[in-house]
């Protein structure tokens, strides 16, 4: 067992103790997490830094405003209902589209709209907010997702996440919905997490659950060495989220639409560390890389590109698939 | 990376006071560090006989005042029809009787409850130098004789008592001291032969007189030892073998060259002096003693409260301790529970059920009441009115095992009463959440941790040496605090973190960054 702890710590590898410990705590102030906790709160500071997030179709706040649904979705065929202030992916509902009263959900099963207005007023009433308290439910127009990564995914939404540290992003991956994740990009709930290099934006291993995988188990497909599109502007975006929250330590969840290109889905405080795991690597070296730099505070694209060059790693490409 | 390093003085500062409380209890006041130990007591009681001669009686006794090794308590004098007066100075002290007139032969007693001290306390003051005796001859050169020759064998008054002494006790003999020794008898008048002899040498010495606590004695003799003052201490030694130091059981009832009782206008018929050994509970005494001592640290301690209150804080102070089982399990081995400290409150429901009959109990409640749950869920009810559902549910689900339980003749049931239904309720919500959203086995996963977290603590909080400690001894909960505030800045791996990321430690990076 201590040799284990020994090649960990080598390995660089960030223990939760440590990452709430020595980060969380010293560089996330308590002030700043009501903007990423509320995804409301954080959508509007993302528009004001003219970040692009997925529109807001409506937001429900009050019990009567549930049955009231079809008067705030308007024609709004595909949609996502989120607890504003939910955590970890708990409470996410995805709508793809409407069938009569119906709606058809990402695993194409038919929903009554009582189900779902239940579903919202679950919501309201806190059942999936941090700590309980009373939440409302924000409708966020549909991510149509980037077809490059149709064969990486089952249903929903494959999402990328980048963990800035200081305004430099230090680690990425990619997480992939597989059918045991409902389309959800979480990896609690089955995702799948894939490394990405810094650099090139190539997709390394993946991981499902804490176990290595190398094809998408739903669709066969590999997920090595697969190139994120646009990814310099997905570096750059990260970093750029720094400025909007002003939160040290923080995860930038990333998606890629098919029109719109890179849309910043939402931050989290408190990133989790199975990235590590999908990367191979441990992000104590790079945090520590960081904090070599000095507090002196670059250009968002200045720290986007310096990430890259020094995190980024030769990687050869496979057999490198095309878009 | 800034790092602040109070914790560690903050911590350290606690685990520290805590202990030097603790050892000071232990060691200054004799709290016994153990539950149920004993110490021997003894009660003395002296007993007075006078026989009436003529005119008015006065009859004085010399009282315990500063024994060394020991704690005089609950004194008390039983002497009907006369008055009675202490004279109390810190060094001695003495009752004294007086009676007018006594018809009869009577009896007076005196009884005190004695028990052990840690405490070595100084008996006497520091004595002024004794002149040379002025003796007649031959007497006057034997001394002179004994002195020189003493004092060239010694180098310090403890070597030229221990000397003189062996001259005396005949170990080594001489002619000039059988000079002496020829018109000694007793054990007292050895004694004052050998202050004689020490204030040839213009040694301070003080007699002690005493008793030996031990067995029950009926009728116990006063045994008198030699004090020597060396400058700075006194030093104690057994003038019938020489031997130094103040005996263990050796109770130093009077010092000085006076009898124990003085009687005027009686005759005392007989003193007798008896001890009986008690074996007391050692903390007990502990607390006499503090109290007789009026020390403000034994006041840190939950003993003083009533009874029902006790019991209260004995609980309360206990629940730290479940509270470090949790931390330790979620900071140092990464499991997870549902509800921070649910865990801890189960475990105080499982002191009442006791282990095993309460998680049965635990699994019956929770699956009956997630069964109820997935039921209610149907019927789309607002958050709240739901979960007031749920615990109403719980109470009845409760209140039914209860029934059902009297009904045949087990009494567990009853106490299922005092199980946290608000937690039970908050866990059975969390836990439906979590099956509808991560899936039944994460679901099940987290609720049987949550139950394991919660027997741990109950193991640890239903240690009785613990619940002994944490009444006798509140102040642990300081060191707990302490070592609570410094695993708070534990940043190492926890043990669920080594076997998920295991994979790292597989194969190295090659060199990253």
């Amino acid at each position: 067992m201590l040799s284990r702890i020994r090649k960990l710590k080598a390995a660089g590898l960030l223990g939760l103790n440590q990452r709430n410990g020595d980060f969380i705590l010293q560089y996330n102030h308590r002030r700043f997490y009501p903007l990423v906790d509320d995804k409301l709160l954080c959508k509007e500071r993302m528009l004001r830094e003219n970040l692009p997030v997925p529109a807001l179709v409506g937001v429900i706040e009050l019990m009567h405003q549930t049955s009231h649904i079809n008067d705030v979705l308007g024609d709004v065929q595909e949609f996502v209902i989120k607890p504003a202030r939910g955590s970890g992916g708990d409470g996410i509902m995805v709508i793809s589209g409407r069938q009569g009263g119906y709606f058809i959900d990402s695993d194409g099963k038919m929903i009554e709209q009582d189900t779902l207005e239940h579903h919202l007023t679950n919501v309201i009433g806190g059942l999936y907010s941090l700590g309980g308290h009373s939440d409302s439910a924000m409708i966020e127009s549909l991510v149509h997702f980037d077809p490059s990564f149709s064969k990486l995914t089952y249903h929903g939404v494959p999402d990328i996440r980048v963990i800035v540290y200081k305004g430099y992003p230090v680690m990425a991956m990619s997480r992939l919905p597989t059918r045991m994740s409902h389309g959800k990009a979480n990896l609690h709930q089955g995702a799948i997490g894939v490394g990405i290099d810094l650099a090139s934006g190539i997709t390394t291993g993946g991981v499902s659950g804490n176990a290595a995988v190398s094809t998408h188990p739903d669709t066969g497909a590999p997920i090595e060495g697969f190139i994120v599109p646009g990814w310099e502007k997905i570096l750059l975006m990260s970093a750029q989220c720094y400025e909007a929250v002003e939160l040290g330590y923080l995860g930038v969840d990333i998606v890629l639409d098919r029109d719109l290109g890179p849309l910043i889905l939402e931050l989290n405080a408190r990133p989790g560390l199975n990235i590590q795991l999908a990367n191979r690597r441990g992000l104590r070296h790079r945090l520590e890389a960081v904090d070599q730099m000095g507090d002196t505070l670059e250009e968002p694209q200045v720290r986007s590109t310096w990430s890259s060059a020094t995190f980024g790693e030769v990687y050869e490409p496979r057999p490198a698939q095309s878009l | 990376m800034k790092r602040n390093r109070q914790w560690v003085t903050l911590s350290v500062l606690l685990i520290v006071l805590g202990g030097l409380i603790f050892m000071y209890k232990v060691s200054r006041l004799g709290y016994p560090p153990m539950p149920d130990m004993e110490t021997a007591a003894w009660s003395i009681q002296a007993r007075l006989q006078l026989e009436p001669e003529t005119g008015a009686v006065r009859a004085s006794l010399k009282l315990p005042a500063r024994p060394s090794g020991f704690t005089v308590a609950q004194e008390n004098f039983v002497s009907r029809g006369f008055g009675l007066t202490l004279e109390e100075e810190t060094l001695s002290r003495q009752a004294d009787w007086a009676i007018r007139r006594l018809r009869d032969t009577k009896t007076i007693y005196y009884r005190a409850l004695i028990i052990p001290d840690t405490r070595r306390r100084t008996f006497a003051s520091r004595p002024p130098y004794p002149d040379i005796p002025q003796l007649e001859e031959p007497y006057a050169t034997a001394l002179k004789d004994i002195v020189a020759e003493v004092r060239s064998v010694s180098a310090d008054t403890e070597t030229f008592t221990a000397a003189t002494l062996a001259r005396l006790t005949g170990a080594e003999p001489d002619e000039n001291v059988d000079l002496f020794l020829a018109e000694v008898g007793s054990s007292a008048e050895r004694v004052r032969l050998a202050q004689t002899l020490l204030a040839g040498a213009r040694i301070p010495t003080l007699s002690l007189h005493g008793i030996r606590l031990g067995d029950d004695t009926q009728r116990a003799s006063f045994e008198t030892l030699l004090a020597v003052f060396n400058g700075d201490d006194w030093l104690v030694f057994d003038p019938s073998n020489g031997q130094e130091g103040l005996p263990d059981d050796y109770f130093i009832w009077w010092t000085g060259d006076s009898e124990p009782v003085t009687v005027s206008g009686a005759r005392l018929a007989d003193l007798q002096i008896t001890t009986r050994q008690h074996i007391k509970s050692t903390l007990e005494l502990a607390q006499q003693r503090a109290e007789l001592q009026n020390n403000r640290i034994s006041l840190i301690s939950v003993l003083q409260l009533p009874v029902q209150t006790q019991a209260v804080y004995e609980v309360l102070l206990l629940i730290p301790f479940g509270i470090l089982v949790i931390v330790l399990m979620r900071n140092f081995v990464g499991f997870s529970s549902f509800g921070t400290f649910a865990p801890v409150l189960i475990a105080l429901a499982f002191r009442e059920t006791e282990l095993v009959k309460g998680i049965v109990l635990f699994v019956i409640i929770v699956s009956l009441g997630l069964f109820f749950r997935f039921y209610l869920e149907r019927l789309r009810l607002l958050l709240v009115p739901r979960l007031g559902a749920v615990v109403t549910i719980v109470v009845l689900l409760m209140t039914a095992i209860s029934i059902i339980s009297d009904q045949l003749g087990m009494e567990t049931g009853l106490s299922v009463s005092l199980f946290p239904m608000v937690i039970i309720s908050m866990v059975i919500e969390r836990m439906s959440v979590v099956w509808e959203e991560r899936g039944a086995f994460t679901a099940i996963k987290e609720g049987t941790g949550s139950l394991m977290m919660a027997a741990l603590a109950f193991v640890c909080m239903s240690n009785d040496l613990l619940a002994y400690w944490v009444t006798v001894y509140p102040e642990i909960n300081l060191v707990l605090l302490g070592v609570i505030i410094a695993i708070g800045r534990y940043t190492g791996f926890r043990l669920t973190e080594l076997r998920r990321f295991k994979q790292l430690a597989a194969d190295p990076p090659q060199a990253a960054s």
